[in-house]
């Protein structure tokens, strides 16, 4: 076991590599630039502090020597300093990782709690209304843009009910966090609901239950100790591919919301052109996602016993 | 009745009447109230970029930066021209290109320290300093000696002379009004001791009204009042805050469930408000200095010829599109300069919308089937594709055929300063300075600059020249006027729109200025709410 943790975390070099290097290129080559986009409107640039702005930045050196001096920061997980602000990135992205992780649970959190016990209980009545009703949930859940979602839960609970805030961060309270994690946490709870309902539905069929309840063993016992057991195998991948693409996938819901997260960052540093802050926070998304992705194979296991790793 | 009995009874009536009356009445009045909280939504993107005046011209920083931070003079929009603020008294000699300035003695940093003449020569030492973009540098350039700073070949800049404790004179390269370029919130004064720390960056200190509080980068930056701030009285408020938010509609609802106190709006927004009978009370609605048009690249034929130019001005109905598709959030632009900047001149009609006419000057120019030509525009909603896709048929009409090339803003700008385009659309700041809007079309000022149509006219250098060197200010905004005339009939864009920018605010905040250079650049120090304000 041990050794396949370092065997995975080892792969997870090359592929960090690659992805730092594509980025890197990407940003090298896409028009446009932070020195010229610096005004909002009008085009009142002075071309002297343009050309100040890129030797300092040095944007004006060539390409391998600016590749270089990445690959050399990233040897010592220094991810560069900001153009827009003149931070470290590193800072940066630490300032905005745990709310981006808080939104991340707390909608995967949601997703779980409903969309788990929502397909369990669909695949239990196969074509029943219950069964219809609730796979139609799933699907709206899984075809609603979180934009459009999100305006309408703030116009609901906020404007509406007046249950919530409808925006921002307040002081790191559960107020805040509610609506915007139930706008990002709908579309992984509807995945959930249907790959849930498709794993209990096959397990169902499978000879060790139908051997179970040949067994006189009572129904309670059949679904929870033999299929669900056997359902949550596969619904953790889902889980952990859900969790590890939401902490990018919250990018909308948090512009929206005015949540510091990753996401916003990202999408600010990209319209910009602040190419240190978009390489750092596409790195940190995508080891998070590694991360995330190794410990459900971990899990795997603690679920399974039976499962060997090689 | 009783006669009496009745009298009193009328005499308390009105009493209680008016004394439940009265916090509303004094809410409600013209007497400011000490205390309290604004909340300002900055609306332009999900961040502030840099808390440092001199290192961003963005207009969002710009709304912290005035909270903050303040600079020798100020934009006063009553006036529509910019006032002393660190500066007392000005003085012009040697034909207006030697200023001297007299600053406040009563001025102190957050950290406690009187501002001095050292610290206006550092500030400005600091924004030519070689090695470092300073976004600030463009309005020192024009002091002697900044430039040879700026190359790394001077250590000080000779132009800036320290005359006394509270005094520096300042002599430019050309004839000057120093207050067009020290209004600007990139030449704010700052502490040399502070800025040499660490937090710098995320803890800024300065001269202005409210000092940082607090920034969740994301989501909201606070600050609150300096009580040694140089007005006597002021600021009335307790708190500014910054709530982070980009998106119109999400602005719109925190504005309607009365969670911030002022939203910038767009269009739709605009509409919505103007038909609410509540909402439409408290906007606040200013001609800003920005021109909306198409550039045309005059290197590129046809657009070098003039009938061109003004068929395609013709052509285009601007004032259905300004209608419907700005919905009215825009003022029909005549010629370059906008509404609220001098020069304009009230008595000039737009073009009028004359297909006729527009292929008749076509025929003219040696064009009677039209040409071709490729528009490069970006997504932005006011001044990008939907108003392009909306001209195209108008331009088709009189035999002109469009191909559209779509790319961000950055690149837009990117292609129009290397003049890689044949036409495109975008939005010029063009004040408050109309003699520098003017100069974007004078023959010596390279396409880098402002000169992006490229065009030249040896007539309309000379107005110019002749502006920049009269010290007869009526002479002056004449010459100013015949330059914007000229334009007009010259035609070297198509005259869109001059924005309108429209702020809504909670009816218990006053104060807010009218500021045509950026609406939501507003001097926080005026403002202040009235009892009925929930935030606290």
């Amino acid at each position: 076991m041990l050794g396949f943790v370092i065997r995975r975390l080892l792969q997870m070099i090359p592929m960090l590599v690659a992805i730092a290097l594509l980025i890197f290129v990407l940003f090298s080559v896409i028009p446009g630039s932070f020195a010229t986009g610096q005004q909002d409107e009008g085009l009142g640039l002075d071309m002297a502090v343009v050309a100040r702005m890129r030797a300092e930045l040095g944007l004006d050196d060539p390409l391998y020597v600016r590749f270089g001096k990445y690959v050399q920061q990233l040897a010592t997980l220094d991810l560069g300093v900001s153009f827009r602000s003149r931070q470290p990135v590193i800072e940066m992205i630490g300032a905005r990782m745990w709310p981006s992780l808080k939104l991340t649970i707390a909608a995967m959190a949601f997703a779980i709690a409903i969309g788990l016990p929502l397909g369990f209980v669909a695949a239990l009545r196969p074509g029943s209304l219950m069964d219809l009703g609730l796979m139609v949930i799933a699907v709206s859940g899984l075809s609603l843009p979180k934009f459009w979602l999100g305006i309408l839960l703030m116009y609901l609970f906020a404007l509406t009910l007046g249950w919530f805030p409808s925006f921002g961060y307040g002081q790191g309270g559960l107020s805040h966090l509610v609506l915007p994690a139930l706008a990002l946490g709908v579309s992984p709870m509807a995945l959930l609901a249907r790959t849930t309902r498709a794993a209990v539905l096959d397990i169902m069929n499978a000879d060790f239950v139908r051997t179970a309840r040949s067994k006189g063993m009572n129904e309670y016992r059949v679904v929870v100790w033999h299929v669900l057991r056997n359902a949550l195998v596969l619904v953790l991948t889902t889980i952990g591919l859900q969790f590890g693409s939401l902490l990018g996938q919250g990018v909308v819901v948090e512009k929206l919301f005015a949540w510091p997260g990753i996401g916003s960052l990202l999408v600010d540093s990209v319209f910009q052109r602040d190419i240190p802050a978009v390489q750092g926070c596409i790195l940190v998304i995508t080891v998070f996602f590694l991360v995330i992705n190794t410990s459900v194979d971990i899990a795997y296991k603690l679920i399974d016993p039976r499962i060997r790793y090689t | 009745m009783n006669r009496l009995a009745l009298l009193s009874g009328i005499a308390v009536a009105t009493a209680g009447l008016l004394a439940a009356l009265a916090p509303v009445a004094e809410a409600q009045g013209t007497t400011p109230r000490k205390g309290g909280v604004v909340r300002m939504t900055a609306p332009y993107a999900s961040s502030f970029g840099n808390l440092d005046p001199h290192m961003s011209g963005r207009s969002q920083d710009g709304q912290v930066h005035m909270t903050i931070h303040r600079t020798l003079y100020i934009w006063d929009s009553a006036k529509g021209a910019p006032a002393l603020e660190l500066a007392t008294a000005a003085t012009a000699s040697a034909g207006g290109t030697v200023w001297t300035l007299k600053l406040r003695e009563d001025a102190f940093f957050h950290n406690g320290r009187k501002m001095t003449a050292d610290d206006v020569v550092w500030s400005f030492t600091r924004l030519m300093s070689s090695g470092q973009g300073f976004v600030g540098a463009r309005w020192i350039r024009l002091v002697q000696g900044a430039v040879a700073v700026e190359k790394g070949e001077a250590k000080e800049i000779s132009g800036i002379k320290k005359l006394g404790e509270f005094e520096v004179e300042i002599s430019f390269t050309q004839k000057v009004e120093p207050g067009f370029l020290f209004y600007n919130m990139t030449t704010s004064i700052l502490p040399q001791e502070e800025v040499a720390k660490p937090t710098w960056a995320t803890n800024p200190v300065g001269l202005g009204p409210f000092k940082f509080k607090e920034h969740i980068p994301g989501s909201r930056l606070v600050t609150e009042r300096f009580d040694k701030f140089y007005k006597p009285g002021l600021p009335y408020l307790d708190r500014v805050e910054f709530p982070i938010m980009a998106e119109a509609s999400a602005r719109d609802i925190a504005f309607r469930n009365k969670e911030v106190d002022t939203s910038i709006l767009g269009p739709v927004q605009y509409v919505a408000y103007n038909n609410d009978a509540n909402l439409k009370k408290n906007i606040l609605e200013v001609a800003e200095v920005f021109t909306r048009s198409m550039v045309m690249n005059h290197g590129v034929k046809p657009f070098d010829d003039k009938r061109v130019r003004q068929a395609i001005n013709h052509a285009i109905n601007t004032q259905i599109i300004v209608e419907r598709l700005a919905r009215n959030k825009a003022y029909r632009a005549t010629s370059w300069l906008p509404i609220t900047v001098p020069g304009y001149d009230q008595d000039m009609k737009p073009y009028a919308f004359d297909p006729a006419k527009a292929r008749a000057l076509l025929a003219e120019a040696g064009l009677p089937n039209g040409f071709e030509f490729e528009w490069t525009t970006s997504q932005n909603e006011s001044w990008g594709l939907p108003i392009v896709e909306a001209v195209i048929p108008m331009l088709a009409q009189v035999g002109i055929k469009v191909r559209t090339k779509v790319v961000e803003v950055a690149v837009l700008t990117d292609l129009a300063l290397k003049g890689e385009f044949q036409a495109y659309i975008g939005s010029s700041q063009t004040g408050p300075d109309p003699l520098q809007t003017l100069r974007c079309f004078h023959s010596a000022t390279p396409r880098t600059s402002c000169n992006v149509s490229g065009y030249k006219n040896a007539d309309y250098d000379k107005l110019l020249d002749e502006a920049g060197t009269t010290d007869d200010p009526a002479r002056k905004l004449d010459l100013l006027k015949k330059a914007n005339w000229h334009l007009y009939d010259a035609a070297p864009v198509w005259f869109f729109n001059y924005n309108k920018a429209a702020l809504a605010y909670q009816p218990w905040v006053h104060g807010l200025l009218g500021n045509p250079t950026e609406l939501v650049h507003q001097y926080p120090e005026f403002i202040w709410v009235d009892a009925t304000s929930p935030a606290k």
